[in-house]
């Protein structure tokens, strides 16, 4: 039998038809949804007279247009308010288990997916969300969808699409003291280029990988998207299935100990052939930080800002010109040093409770330093109740952050926290674009202990010389 | 959907590599529950000043420009965000076709949904049509789906690939939501095999 990747797999175990010159007929096993691209897919199925085809296979939360600060209803825009209700509606009328605000199972789509055990490996698993490749990292096929997809899923449980190609990134050894997920991720994208993954999924390989808990390897797996990849997968092994144990919607008992058998068959076949490939060691990556407006413009902390000069082809030259005068740095000065604003930390890439012990731990007992305005954003419920448990809310709050409720929060500046134009933002997110924080905001992405040591310091420091 | 053939059009020209969808529409305009209105917000940072004052040197607030329905960029159009509100607000804002030299995936598949046509050409071909587009901005040219050219005032034509299914839907009109309710036969057999473990 042939050699197969662990996406072979899960294409071949879900393609429903393959009729000659058309897309495949995929079935998709996870269907998450959110309020704000799912409204126009429900009016869809409302106009045709359709039913959502699998409801127990359909979950909805509510993340991206919420507020977040405590008791901030009356800060509602009215349009978010109504997205909102459209959801409640919608998931009422059509049967869709619902993790609404009001309940204790609410946050981000892509924290909440894995936490109630919905996320599971060799699934597919699809919603109106880019992000949605950080299910991946249970070895499960997950990319983002658009809204018109998201209907024909709601109809029919199923999607027409064209086998993406598997690209191999391998990284040997493991990451150095100081260095994270967030910052492997962030090398690696930085290498092969913030459109570089387009048409294929990426199979994360290695020891930098297999050592990671799960909370880092969705925080890699989320990031897949800002390579160009839909989709990023690392092979489920006795980490996924420890941490998958138990959860509401993971198998019980018998069930439970057949899908373990199952899952063990998913990696990829040894001398399977990828499409594309790249080798990366461990030990050569820094802490990150990006000084441009794509996340593939990233350095090492202790690296120097690119000169657009020095580029070998006219589009990255301009593409660095234009990235610079953007952020107003200057070529060739340090990224260390340079000032910060504001501080984010959380999101669908590092909101998590792993995520926010590693921020408490560079903050505990320090202040936030004056005129940096620094917010802890949990990225559900579950994670701000556990953190509370621990006495996280307490480090961040007398060192002078806020502490919110579960959300998307500043990550992409759809409710009210943003930043100010020209402002320089250390963040814990996924997206450095111009104006994605807040119009005219300078965005720097890293790793939640460096955003921290940058709050502490007012500046970006190299965390490992603290 | 909207079906396409060919378009007749001057072409706007945004000289940029990795327009991302948040530069397309900012997430502030994603809180409707609707398709429509989204032209409104539009590449919304590049038309206005901060003080709300429509940006002269952005091409899409030039005179010579009003009326194009087909955009160039550069490389990775579209990237980031899955949000399909960038194709709506494209399409609403007047745009049948964008020309680059290559797609972000999400996008790309979005377009074709709603019948908007991503025309996927060679880097140096997207500069040749670029430079016409900025020298001679009365210029217009012609896209045909049929024959999967793009054809310049002077007679150039340029070939572009897309995938025939896609094709043919886009000039049909068709979307896949048709199709696949057609199939829910053959996805029940389907989850009938899974579920007998077979």
């Amino acid at each position: 039998m042939s050699k197969r990747t662990m996406l072979d797999k899960i294409w071949d175990a879900h393609v429903v038809e393959q009729a000659e010159g058309k897309p495949s007929v995929l079935y998709i096993d996870t269907h998450l949804i959110h309020e704000v691209t799912s409204p126009q897919a429900f009016a869809v199925l409302r106009e045709r007279g359709l039913k959502v085809r699998r409801a127990d296979r359909t979950f909805a939360t509510m993340d991206h247009a919420i507020p977040t600060r405590k008791l901030a209803f009356d800060l509602w825009p009215t349009e978010a308010a109504v997205q909102v209700q459209t959801l409640r509606k919608n998931c009422e009328d059509f049967g869709v288990t619902l993790f609404d605000l009001q309940g204790e199972d609410q946050g981000i789509v892509h924290v909440v997916g894995p936490e109630q055990g919905i996320t599971q490996p060799g699934a597919t698993v699809v919603c109106g969300d880019s992000h949605t490749s950080t299910h991946g990292a249970f070895g499960a096929l997950a990319f983002g969808v658009g809204t018109s997809e998201v209907s024909h899923v709601l109809a029919t449980q199923c999607l027409m699409q064209e086998k993406p190609k598997c690209f191999a990134v391998n990284v040997e050894g493991r990451l150095g003291p100081g260095v994270t997920a967030k910052d492997l991720i962030l090398a690696v994208i930085a290498h092969i280029g913030t459109g570089g993954g387009a048409g294929h999924v990426f199979e994360f390989r290695g020891e930098a990988f297999r050592s990671l808990d799960m909370a880092g390897r969705m925080t890699v797996c989320n990031m897949s998207i800002e390579g160009g990849a839909r989709a990023g997968m690392i092979a489920p092994d006795e980490t996924t299935f420890e941490y998958l144990k138990g959860r509401p919607y993971a198998p019980q008992g018998e069930a439970w100990d057949r899908a373990v058998f199952r899952w063990r068959e998913l990696p990829t076949d040894e001398g399977a052939v990828f499409d594309r490939e790249i080798h990366l060691k461990a030990s050569d990556i820094a802490p990150m930080v990006t000084y441009g407006t794509n996340p593939g413009q990233a350095i090492p902390v202790n690296g120097d800002i690119p000169d657009p000069e020095s580029m070998s082809s006219e589009e990255e030259k301009r593409a660095t010109l234009q990235a610079l005068d953007y952020m107003a740095l200057r070529p060739g000065s340090k990224i260390a040093g340079q000032q910060v604003d504001i501080v984010f930390i959380g999101s669908c890439t590092n909101g998590r409770l792993e995520d926010l012990r590693a921020a408490a731990q560079v903050v505990r007992g320090k202040k936030v330093r004056d005129n940096v305005r620094a917010l802890v954003v949990p990225g559900s419920k579950h994670v701000m109740k556990a953190a509370e448990l621990e006495g996280l809310d307490r480090i961040f709050q007398e060192s002078g952050f806020e502490w919110r409720n579960a959300g998307c929060s500043m990550c992409l500046a759809m409710n009210d926290d943003k930043a100010e134009s020209g402002k320089y933002v250390a963040s814990t997110s996924n997206r450095n674009f111009r104006g994605r924080q807040g119009p005219g905001a300078r965005t720097m992405l890293m790793s939640p202990s460096m955003a921290a040591a940058a709050a502490v310091h007012g500046e970006v420091v190299d965390v490992r010389q603290l | 959907m909207k079906p396409f053939d060919r378009v007749v059009s001057k072409v706007v020209p945004l000289r940029a590599d990795n327009v991302d969808t948040d530069q397309i529409i900012p997430a502030k305009y994603l809180t409707t529950v609707s398709k429509k209105g989204l032209g409104k917000g539009c590449f919304h940072a590049l038309r206005y000043q901060e003080d709300g004052t429509d940006d002269p040197s952005c091409p899409l607030n030039q005179p010579v420009y009003q009326g194009a329905s087909i955009l160039i960029s550069g490389s990775n159009f579209g990237s980031g965000s899955s949000r399909e509100h960038a194709v709506w607000a494209l399409t609403d804002y007047g745009f049948r076709a964008v020309i680059a030299s290559s797609f972000a995936d999400i996008f790309y598949n979005n377009s074709l949904k709603n019948g908007l046509l991503p025309v996927k050409l060679a880097p140096g071909q997207v500069e040749e049509l670029m430079q016409l587009a900025q020298s001679k901005p009365e210029s217009k040219i012609q896209i045909d789906l049929e024959k999967q050219t793009v054809v310049s005032p002077e007679g150039r034509e340029y070939g572009f690939s897309i995938d025939s299914f896609r094709k043919s839907c886009l000039l049909q009109g068709l979307d896949d939501l048709g199709y696949l309710l057609q199939m829910i036969p053959v996805v029940e057999k389907y989850e009938e095999r899974v579920a007998a473990g077979i």
